[in-house]
């Protein structure tokens, strides 16, 4: 589950963005809306535990991200780094699937950041989930944009994660793929009965998120 | 396995599948990393070789008596058989310093023949006895014109005991055979590393028996052959001192008092090391800027690579991976850079000193081969501080790499 009050943010500069308050359940879909350079990157960020807020209280698959004050910023640091292995997977807009490593790699690279023994059967196991077992050893360039689409959820999913956090996840695809993008996002955060979080300004998304779930919440930001 | 080298294992692994995967920047490096490697490691193995071969021939020599001339040349030729003497001596002269009071041990030797480029060279059982080489076949030569060989000359002429060969004049190969002269092999001498190895060694009546031979005819008299056997010659001595002392006085009694000159082989090495030595330092000074060169390339590569991996490397923070991690996927990208060109710098060191050893025949000078003196040490060391030096600020920039970077960047794989 995901759980905000009166969050905040403040850019370097001295910007601050104000986040509304969110209470989603374990397994809910949350849209965040806004334009481009409305925060959306940023409430990510703050659910991944990559930035810390200025104000306000964060919780985020069991875990406090803010409002308590923890131990010292150094070990603080590094239980983060394992907490976000375990509790969170990641759907970049660009994919970042390693050009010079094959799909079998690209999987197992996930493994090795997150300090976990490589293991190809488990690879295997969420690629067969996802309809793309048979490209493990085929080079991204050598990927369609569904296919490649595909294996980054998988690496997504590849450690269980208890939230699913994509970017952009269909701003790319034309409308079909966009649709097919969406549904395998859904379907699989259901499966792996994972939180979802979908940060888009893609209004394709939010009626695919109203047809296929609908008690998804959204959270509107404001540049 | 502790937990710091289960950890260690992989990242290294990692790093190895992102270098191979850019085989042209990886090939560029080495290239560069392993020609300044080798061309010092060319250095450290000559200069080795060559002040491993001076101390070693020069061991209990204090002073070298023979012809004026060029002191160094006379050294050159009389302790380490590199350059051709100064001339010759009468015997007469050089028998009256074996009574000297300051002269411990005297060696006379005569040159002036050659077998296949190596050096002839008449003397007593001493000059063996002070290298402490052995035999590794037969005997010492018991009369004239039997000879011992030196390893090398053994080696590469394939002559056994009881062969026959004759000596060429000169001291370098093409000059005229004595062919009436034909010495007889009745030993060879064990390896001794010193310069006994690439010569042939027999009695000095053996070098007086082929020239004289020339020069008389079977008319001269017995009074002509007793003139000629009065004005023997030989080339040089050899001579330790009884005491150190005698470096100050006896140079001095042989210049000013007779018509030989005295060297000091420790002076005249001294003086050419310190020549030879203004070569060196443009050699270091190249592979300098070879290694400079190699650094910048290692920079400029890694840099790029960091810089357009950013969001892949933010890509592995988001995953999980704390930034030391992926500090140390850099880290460990430099580690197999200097690893490898080190393997390289290496080979291609031992290979280009073997090839220059062939190319200048290096063999019958300062028998230089195949060998890892503890001084190569510094060439994975200076692999280890190129690499990690122009490294640092790539793994420093990879340290820093922040998240939001990845969730800004759009579109694409």
């Amino acid at each position: 589950m995901i759980c905000s009050q009166s969050l905040a943010f403040a850019y370097a500069g001295g910007a601050r963005l104000t986040f509304a308050d969110v209470n989603l359940p374990q397994g809910g879909v949350l849209w965040l809306a806004g334009p481009s350079g409305s925060g959306k990157s940023t409430w990510l960020a703050l659910a991944a535990g990559l930035l810390n807020p200025c104000a306000g209280r964060l919780d985020v698959a069991g875990r406090q991200l803010a409002g308590v004050s923890g131990p010292k910023p150094q070990a603080k640091a590094a239980d983060l780094d394992r907490w976000r292995a375990s509790a969170i997977g990641f759907l970049p807009q660009r994919l970042h699937l390693s050009p010079s490593l094959s799909v079998r790699h690209n999987l197992a690279m996930a493994q090795w950041a997150a300090g976990q023994p490589e293991n190809p059967a488990l690879a295997r196991t969420v690629l067969a989930r996802l309809g793309v077992d048979t490209l493990l050893d085929r080079m991204p360039s050598a990927l369609s944009g569904g296919q490649a689409q595909r294996v980054a959820l998988a690496r997504a999913l590849l450690l269980k994660p208890k939230v699913i956090l994509a970017d952009e996840p269909t701003a790319s695809l034309d409308d079909a793929n966009a649709e097919a993008a969406g549904r395998l996002l859904v379907d699989s955060a259901r499966q792996a009965c994972a939180t979802l979080v979908v940060a888009s300004h893609d209004a394709r998304l939010a009626h695919l998120l109203a047809h296929v779930t609908p008690g998804f919440q959204t959270l509107r930001l404001v540049p | 396995m502790s937990r710091a080298q289960k950890s260690l294992l992989p990242t290294a692994v990692w790093a190895w599948r992102f270098l191979r995967a850019r085989p042209l920047g990886l090939a560029l490096n080495l290239i560069l990393l392993s020609l300044g490697l080798a061309s010092i490691t060319v250095l450290l193995l000559i200069s080795q070789r060559i002040e491993r071969a001076f101390e070693r021939d020069l061991a209990g020599i204090d002073v070298v008596v023979g012809a004026k001339g060029s002191p160094l040349q006379l050294i050159l030729s009389g302790v380490f058989h590199l350059d051709t003497p100064t001339g010759n001596v009468p015997l007469a002269a050089i028998e009256q310093l074996r009574a000297h009071p300051q002269v411990a041990k005297l060696i006379a030797l005569s040159l002036g023949d050659n077998f296949r480029g190596f050096r002839v060279v008449g003397t007593s059982p001493a000059y063996v006895a002070h290298y402490g080489a052995t035999l590794a076949q037969g005997t010492l030569w018991q009369a004239p014109m039997q000879a011992v060989l030196g390893h090398a000359v053994a080696t590469a002429s394939g002559l056994e005991l009881g062969d026959s060969f004759v000596g060429s004049h000169g001291l370098g190969t093409g000059g005229a055979s004595h062919g009436s002269a034909p010495y007889t092999v009745v030993g060879v001498l064990a390896p001794s590393s010193s310069v006994l190895d690439r010569l042939v060694l027999t009695a000095t009546a053996s070098v007086w028996q082929v020239h004289e031979d020339q020069n008389l005819s079977s008319t001269d008299s017995a009074e002509d052959r007793a003139a000629l056997i009065a004005e023997r010659d030989i080339t040089l001595a050899l001579i330790q001192y009884t005491t150190p002392l005698a470096a100050v006085t006896f140079p001095r009694f042989i210049n000013t008092t007779t018509e030989m000159q005295a060297a000091a082989p420790a002076v005249e090495v001294a003086r050419l090391l310190s020549l030879v030595g203004v070569g060196a330092d443009v050699l270091k000074a190249l592979s300098g800027v070879l290694l400079l060169t190699a650094a910048l390339s290692v920079f400029v590569a890694m840099w790029s690579s960091v810089r357009e991996r950013r969001a892949d490397l933010a890509l592995l923070r988001m995953l999980g991976a704390p930034p030391q991690k992926v500090a140390g996927l850099l880290l460990f990208e430099a580690l197999w850079l200097a690893v490898l060109a080190t393997a390289c710098g290496l080979l291609l060191g031992q290979s280009a000193a073997a090839g220059l050893t062939l190319f200048l025949n290096l063999e019958k000078s300062f028998m230089i081969s195949l060998s890892w003196p503890i001084d190569l040490w510094r060439v994975p060391a200076l692999a280890l501080a190129v690499a990690l030096g122009s490294a640092f600020l790539p793994i420093r920039e990879a340290y820093r790499i922040g998240v939001l970077e990845l969730l800004q960047s759009r579109s694409g794989l």
